[in-house]
């Protein structure tokens, strides 16, 4: 790529129906551009001659309101009108675009507005500060009496859009560290109600997500794979398919996993596919049961551990344990889960002048432009990724193979780059398509002494681990020990004295991914699940309890008991009566502070989930709105999964084929939902997943206040639960 | 053997084979891909559209068996309480990703005819089979709830 030169920036700027564009330029500076140059500024704003405002997302937007939030950001320091902004989804590219905690291009973690929050405003800055000199030029008058409101700048009787300076503001040099706004002086961020950028489009039809993408000349494919994950195609047989309307051709991956199948639509193939037979090879699979891997897991938590995952070890707790007054056990088991998104996963490869273009909801681009690259053997640089929305992912999309891609990328190359490929999953393919949470396994005894205090807390725990094998190994695997596996245990902001964790890895050749809040979508479910028996064990109010043991001197301790005693405080916790049905829970997860109080009550007999209260701590809320909308979406999928979801293996093949065996949360057992956010101006953190991990336990904690009955199996309606 | 069939008030010649889904052929064939595919089995509703002017699951009905019936899509609805109902779930941001969206709607749509003024339970169990694995249902009800208002007013 030539480095564009100042001068010729200049030039361009005084062009004609110019564009003012901010960004980095490739040395990571602050730099102003008109979009008719050089390519090689790659943008987060533009600013259009008819006054739009073009935010460029380096986040992808998968229903949990990244674009909005980014848009937010510029909009702010930049005073534009709201509605005057749209949003764009970036390129990929590290350089420009990476999530600054992960260093490659992505989102996941809940760190999309975290990573964002100075590098947005400070475009949005930037091109303020540059509207603001170029209209005193135009103008003729100090800078200093110019102000901005609404996208609107004035001075005096002169008032212009954004659009009438942008011309100029290209000529101009932009300032190093352009000033940012004062919290007290936000309009934007904290406002309670922004629409959603995505809202009109979302409503009408027009949003596109990869599913909808067509191009010229596409073949449309779904495959045909092994039913046994790790499974070979041994030998297909297309005969039947021959005369199927639309079928086109079959053809074997190179890698066996499978048959790819042709036509001239998506309905032709999944029918071509259905008369095409295969045998596969087994002799690498994985043909265990669910009760196989049960019983392993089980073993594996009462043998013991092979990491340490504290500086305690588990056998100087036990000892210390044998005085305790009271023993508290439990034994947790959580199933394997699939993510299941509304939009089974998809995507389209075509041919471009130097390489292939893929249209995707692309959650970690640039590893999936680095993983098409490979099989296609092209230079990364020459596989573009366009990213649209994305019909939910819940981590699904983001895996460090970039599977699905490179399913479509061996499909494309099969047909030597003659044709487009469409590559569709059906919901089958979906749920027997492997990347499932891991199954875990979790052993617990605690001992307390004469006054219901813990004095030994041993922590057993045995799962696949998610990061081993993965580009992510080194950041998050220490001493054998995954970290993801056993955050929100070791890291507990619960003062535990005597804390040991020891953990095994069951082992597999089934992939396992992150699902939504990875480790902590587990274990929030173990550890307040136990912190309400302790406090039933001790004779305690459970919020009194767990307030006992957080060091409120602490930032942390303080911020967790706020959003505690928060979430009492509304859902009228202290005035309520044993026995109507309250359970509470309260996690830290992506450095947020989450505190539930579920309600339920029973209805001929079921369990009817009346009500969730949701108190958050998330630091600055850049969008109110969005943020209490994700809780409430992550209390519903949380429960979804935890009332009645599991993934399981009969020879090692799934047992769930679509929706009616994985049944999704339905409006009908959604609770009536209130969002409380802390007003803070710390620095913002997770709103995606942080409301998850703790309703699975506020739920069981609320079940047996109402009923006296414990539930540690998930999922609940497999293990006595009937829910109304 | 060609079909014709009525899409937003137009006749359009069909050439996928008779017993294609509706869904498929509304989205491969004529490109219209607001409607969505997310299982396939009537089980998730993504699929909705107004078939005469009522909610039915594009999956599983062959364009053979619609006939002379008029198809509706997200793209071209257009009855007041289509209107109402867009509204209210652009006022309350009811969507995060989107993609079950025009199923609630359409399937909203059809309750609000049935129903000016729906409760909670009515809402509830006409609406039990649109599934959205976001959980957006707290918004849906009280998007319903403000649709019926807006109807009203
Ligand atoms: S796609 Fe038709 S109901 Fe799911
Ligand atoms: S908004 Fe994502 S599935 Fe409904």
């Amino acid at each position: 790529m030539t480095q564009l030169s100042r001068r010729r920036f200049l030039q361009a700027g005084t062009a004609v129906g110019v564009s003012l564009v901010i960004g980095l330029d490739t040395n990571g500076t602050l730099a102003v551009a008109s979009t008719n140059t050089d390519a090689s500024i790659n943008p987060f704003l533009k600013i259009d001659g008819d006054g739009t405002v073009t935010v460029i997302a380096k986040h992808f937007e998968m229903g949990q309101g990244t674009s909005t939030g980014l848009a937010t950001l510029v909009a702010e320091e930049l005073d534009a009108n709201w509605d005057d902004v749209k949003v764009d989804f970036a390129p990929a590219n590290n350089a420009l675009y990476s999530n600054l905690f992960f260093k490659i291009q992505g989102t996941g973690g809940s760190t999309a507005m975290a990573n964002s929050f100075m590098q947005y405003r400070e475009a949005g800055a930037s091109a303020r500060d540059l509207l603001v000199r170029a209209a005193a030029k135009d103008w003729g008058v100090d800078a200093s009496e110019i102000t901005i409101s609404e996208g609107l700048i004035t001075h005096g009787s002169k008032s212009a859009g954004f659009g009438d300076v942008a011309s100029t503001a290209t000529t101009l040099e932009p300032v190093a560290s352009p000033v940012l706004k004062q919290p007290a002086d936000f309009t934007l961020i904290g406002r309670d109600y922004l629409q959603r950028k995505d809202s009109v489009a979302k409503t009408n039809g027009t949003a596109e997500f990869a599913m909808d993408v067509k191009v010229p000349n596409m073949l449309y494919v779904t495959l045909l794979r092994a039913p046994c994950a790790g499974g070979k195609l041994a030998t297909f047989d297309a005969s039947g398919a021959k005369d199927a309307p639309g079928f086109i051709d079959a053809m074997a991956l190179p890698n066996k996993a499978g048959v790819a199948i042709y036509a001239d639509s998506t309905y032709a193939s999944i029918r071509a596919r259905k008369l095409i037979t295969a045998t596969w090879d087994d002799s690498e699979a994985d043909t265990r049961g669910s009760e196989a891997m049960m019983a392993e897991h089980v073993a594996l938590v009462g043998a013991d551990p092979q990491f340490p995952a504290t500086p305690v070890d588990i056998a100087t707790v036990s000892a210390l344990n044998s005085d305790a007054a009271k023993m508290v056990d439990a034994q947790f088991t959580l199933p394997n889960l699939a993510h299941a998104p509304m939009e089974p996963m998809n995507c389209v490869i075509e041919p471009t002048a130097t390489g292939v273009r893929v249209h995707d909801g692309c959650q970690m681009p640039t590893i999936t432009q680095g993983a098409v690259a490979a099989v296609l053997q092209l230079a990364p640089e020459n596989v573009e990724i366009r990213t649209v929305f994305a019909g939910g992912s819940f981590g699904r999309r983001a895996n460090t193979v970039s599977d699905y891609h490179v399913e479509a990328a061996m499909a494309y190359a099969l047909k030597e780059g003659k044709h487009a490929i469409k590559l569709i999953w059906s919901r089958e393919d979906d749920l027997a398509g492997g990347f499932y949470r891991p199954m875990s396994v979790q052993k617990v005894s605690v001992g307390l002494d004469e006054n219901g205090r813990v004095q030994g807390w041993e922590h057993r725990l045995a799962s696949q681990s998610i990061m081993k094998g993965t580009p992510f190994e080194s950041m998050v695997v220490h001493d054998g020990v995954d970290h993801s596996t056993v955050e929100g245990i070791v890291d507990t902001l619960y003062q535990i004295p005597q804390m040991a964790v020891g953990v095994s890895d069951y082992s597999t050749p089934r992939p396992a991914l992150w699902w939504r809040a990875v480790g902590h979508s587990q274990n929030a479910f173990t550890m307040e699940i136990m912190m309400d028996m302790l406090a039933h064990a001790a004779d305690e109010d459970p919020v009194d309890y767990r307030l006992s043991y957080l060091d409120e001197g602490d930032e942390k301790g303080s911020r967790f008991a706020e959003v505690i005693r928060l979430a009492a405080k509304e859902s009228g916790w202290h005035e309520r009566q044993k026995g109507e049905g309250y359970g509470f829970a309260a996690h830290f997860s992506f450095n947020t502070y989450v505190a539930e109080v579920a309600k339920v009550s029973l209805v001929d007999g079921k369990i009817s989930i009346d009500k969730f209260t949701c108190a958050v701590d998330c630091g600055i809320a850049i969008n109110p709105d969005v943020i209490r909308a994700q809780m409430e979406g992550a209390i519903g999928y949380g429960l979804g999964a935890i009332m009645r979801n599991q993934i399981s293996f009969k020879d090692g093949v799934v047992e769930q084929s679509n929706f009616p065996d994985y049944e999704p949360l339905r409006i009908s057992d959604m609770p009536d939902v209130a969002v409380h956010i802390v007003t803070s101006n710390e620095a913002p953190s997770g709103a995606g997943e942080p409301g998850l991990p703790p309703a699975g336990a506020a739920l069981s904690n609320a079940i047996f206040d109402l009923t006296g009955n414990r539930n540690t199996e998930l999922p609940m309606t497999v293990h006595g639960v009937s829910f109304a | 053997m060609s079909l014709t069939l009525k899409v937003n008030g137009e006749n359009r010649e069909i050439n996928s084979p008779p017993d294609t889904p509706l869904l498929w052929v509304l989205r491969d064939e004529l490109d219209l891909t607001g409607t969505k595919f997310g299982c396939g089995v009537a089980s998730c509703g993504a699929c909705t559209v107004h078939v005469n002017g009522r909610a039915q699951r594009s999956c599983v009905l062959p364009v053979s068996a619609v006939g002379e019936q008029e198809v509706t899509t997200i793209e071209s609805i257009e009855s007041k309480a289509a209107q109402a109902v867009q509204q209210a779930w652009q006022e309350l941001d009811v969507v995060q990703c989107g993609y079950c969206q025009s199923g609630q709607i359409m399937q909203a749509t059809t309750l609000l005819e049935d129903h000016a003024k729906p409760d909670d339970t009515q809402i509830n169990t006409f609406m039990n089979g649109n599934a959205c694995k976001c959980a957006t249902y707290h918004r849906i009800r009280a998007a319903i709830h403000r649709a019926s208002e807006i109807m009203e007013a």
